[in-house]
């Protein structure tokens, strides 16, 4: 029984999770005494797809063709992928991608789908459970899949992958794709030269404490300190001091960094529906009863104006001596 | 235009999370429920707009009980047309697409409307699952749509930017941030909801394909460390040496 992983790719490179992704498949893999195949596209460098052996993979299809993200292509090239290799477990990126590919390719096979997955799965002689955050990350749920096909999207993050010595052979794989029906006219990219959001492994974050747009400097500068991406709360992007991409939350975008600093943001529960997954969280308010700080495992109570400076300086120091 | 929108419903953020029969069902006592944010403002308000522009009709469909009447009593006082409740208490995403997709079917929608995701289960399959099975194209967490005779026009973010789609009707449709502001429902609507038509229809027999066995709740959190404002080279120094995150 084989396990097959869906690697996506953007401009030439593997999604930032492939390597969680490849490794998650080959513990899998090994738990069932299967081989390990991933599926990839776009011009990615050879270099990058042979050394997924290290991860645990032991070949690498990789459809050339492919260039954009479209649904029902890679949805297509997915499932060529199942039939080729017979597999019978299909790994997938909780990310944009992968919310998009394995949905449709478990209705394509009648897949029970576990998305957001954030551990192994169990796989005994007749169940496979595996667990995934609900309630914006308050529980957890184990799900048991009944379906033979089974399809796993794991949370980024949620594995620190393990490299061994190992070589992955790289085949081409052609096969006829679906035409895509939703065509891309048009990127528009942010003219932001910092790190994005999602794959930021350590954020800034300021709230309504910050008073007003002007006094960002502050944010930017710890940021830029620690090699950070800046993100807000809510009413920040809605009254337009910080632009909405940075809108982290219950209705903006979820994030788990392994370092997250909340300036002068309260800890509204739907604030915090977006960055408890955060490995470590520091807070910085002037009201010790913020509810924040019950997140929170470093606080400081204090004035933003003041403490955020003096926390550069220190990451300043500490960065030049090490 | 013919547009249909998928409503579930939630549990308010601000909802003590608990568990009964052995850890093995979702206690929903005490707990109130609301429209899914993303189903409500996003998607049904958006849909609403295209409606008031463009003429044509806009629907509402949840798969669940007799307890998602109020949330979709809301929806149509929100501005909906008219729904239809799917009455099966659904297992896992699948089984609600494939009820769906089995409703919409033959009934000529143009737009199939969804959230980016439940709050509960955070899944975001739903939507890809239905155009999957009506083999129609799929475009998630859209930001902003328009609609200009047969031809959709969708943004969306993406890593480092936004992406402008094209894409022929009728298309499916999740949608996030940016699509519309929320309304309130007035005292009118609130009226006009009462009578308008909410169906009930009988399941089709589509099977779930996965199922919760058990919940947790997550270890607790350690008490937070206290640390002066004026001694940052010390928390410098935790996050290096104890969180081991610098
Ligand atoms: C359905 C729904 C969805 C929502 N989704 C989101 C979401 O996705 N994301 C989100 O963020 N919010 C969301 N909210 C809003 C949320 O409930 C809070 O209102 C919001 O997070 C508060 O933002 P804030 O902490 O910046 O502001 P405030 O609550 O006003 O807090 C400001 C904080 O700054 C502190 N402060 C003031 N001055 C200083 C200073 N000089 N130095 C340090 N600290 C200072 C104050 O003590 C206070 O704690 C949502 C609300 C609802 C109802
Ligand atoms: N029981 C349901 N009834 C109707 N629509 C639903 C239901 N569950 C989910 N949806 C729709 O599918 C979207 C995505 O849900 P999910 O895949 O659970 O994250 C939601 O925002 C709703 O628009």
């Amino acid at each position: 029984m084989s396990v097959l992983v869906f690697a996506d790719s953007h401009n030439g490179k593997l999604a930032k999770s492939t390597h969680e992704i490849v490794y998650y498949g080959s513990q899998i893999a090994a738990k069932i005494g299967g081989s390990l195949t991933v599926v990839t596209y776009g011009s990615v460098e050879n270099n990058s797809l042979t050394m997924l052996g290290n991860f645990g993979a032991s070949k690498v299809l990789v459809n050339k063709s492919v260039n954009t993200d479209n649904d029902e292509q890679l949805t297509s090239l997915a499932a060529e992928a199942v039939k080729f290799t017979g597999a019978k477990v299909v790994i997938f990126a909780f990310d944009q991608i992968g919310k998009i590919v394995a949905p449709r390719l478990a209705a394509r096979l009648g897949a029970g789908l576990v998305a957001g997955a954030t551990a192994l799965p169990e796989i005994n002689h007749d169940s496979f459970t595996v667990s995934k955050n609900v309630f914006s990350g308050k529980a957890y749920a184990t799900y048991a899949i009944h379906s033979d096909m089974k399809i796993i999207s794991l949370l980024p993050n949620s594995v620190k992958p393990v490299s061994s010595s190992g070589s992955a052979s790289v085949e081409e794989f052609s096969p006829a794709l679906a035409t895509p029906r939703v065509r891309v006219k048009e990127v528009k990219s942010i003219s932001s030269d910092g790190i994005p959001l999602p794959e930021a492994e350590i954020v800034v974050s300021a709230g309504r404490g910050l008073k007003g747009p002007e006094n960002w400097g502050i944010v930017e500068d710890l940021a830029k300190a620690l090699g950070a991406a800046t993100a807000c709360s809510r009413p920040v992007a809605d009254i337009g001091w910080r632009p909405h991409h940075e809108h982290v939350g219950q209705t903006g975008i979820a994030i788990r960094p392994n370092l997250y600093i909340a300036a002068g943001i309260s800890g509204a529960i739907q604030h915090l529906a977006g960055v408890n997954g955060s490995k470590t969280i520091v807070v910085i308010n002037t009201d010790p009863e913020a509810p924040f700080f019950k997140a929170a495992d470093y606080g400081i109570i204090g004035d933003a104006f003041e403490v955020l400076p003096k926390l550069t300086a220190a990451v300043q120091k500490f960065k030049a001596s090490n | 235009m013919k547009i249909l929108v998928c409503i579930s419903k939630a549990p308010d953020t601000t909802s003590k999370i608990s568990f009964t029969d052995g850890d093995t069902r979702f206690n929903e006592d005490k707990v109130q429920f609301i429209v899914n944010p993303y189903d409500e403002w996003y998607a049904l308000v958006r849909a609403l707009e295209l409606k008031e522009a463009q003429g044509g009709s806009v629907t509402i469909v949840s798969v669940g009980g007799n307890d998602l009447d109020p949330i979709m009593r809301k929806a149509l006082a929100i501005g909906a047309d008219d729904g239809a409740r799917i009455n099966l208490n659904a297992t896992d995403a699948f089984q609600t697409a494939a009820e769906i997709a089995a409703y919409a079917k033959d009934k000529g929608f143009d737009l199939i409307l969804t959230g980016k995701e439940t709050i509960d289960y955070n899944g975001s399959q739903v939507a890809g699952m239905i155009a999957e099975i009506l083999s129609l194209p799929y475009v998630s967490v859209a930001s902003k749509l328009d609609v200009s005779g047969s031809l959709a026009t969708i943004e969306r973010d993406i890593t480092g930017g936004t992406e402008v789609l094209e894409c022929a009707l009728p298309v499916v449709i999740s949608c996030a941030k940016g699509m519309a502001e929320q309304r309130i429902p007035n005292m009118r609507g609130i009226m006009a909801a009462r009578t308008k038509p909410l169906q009930v229809i009988e399941p089709s027999g589509a099977q779930a394909l996965t199922k919760v066995v058990k919940y947790q709740l997550p270890a607790e959190k350690g008490a937070v460390k206290i640390i002066a404002g004026d001694q940052m080279d010390e928390l410098v120094n935790l996050l290096h040496t104890e969180a081991k995150v610098i």
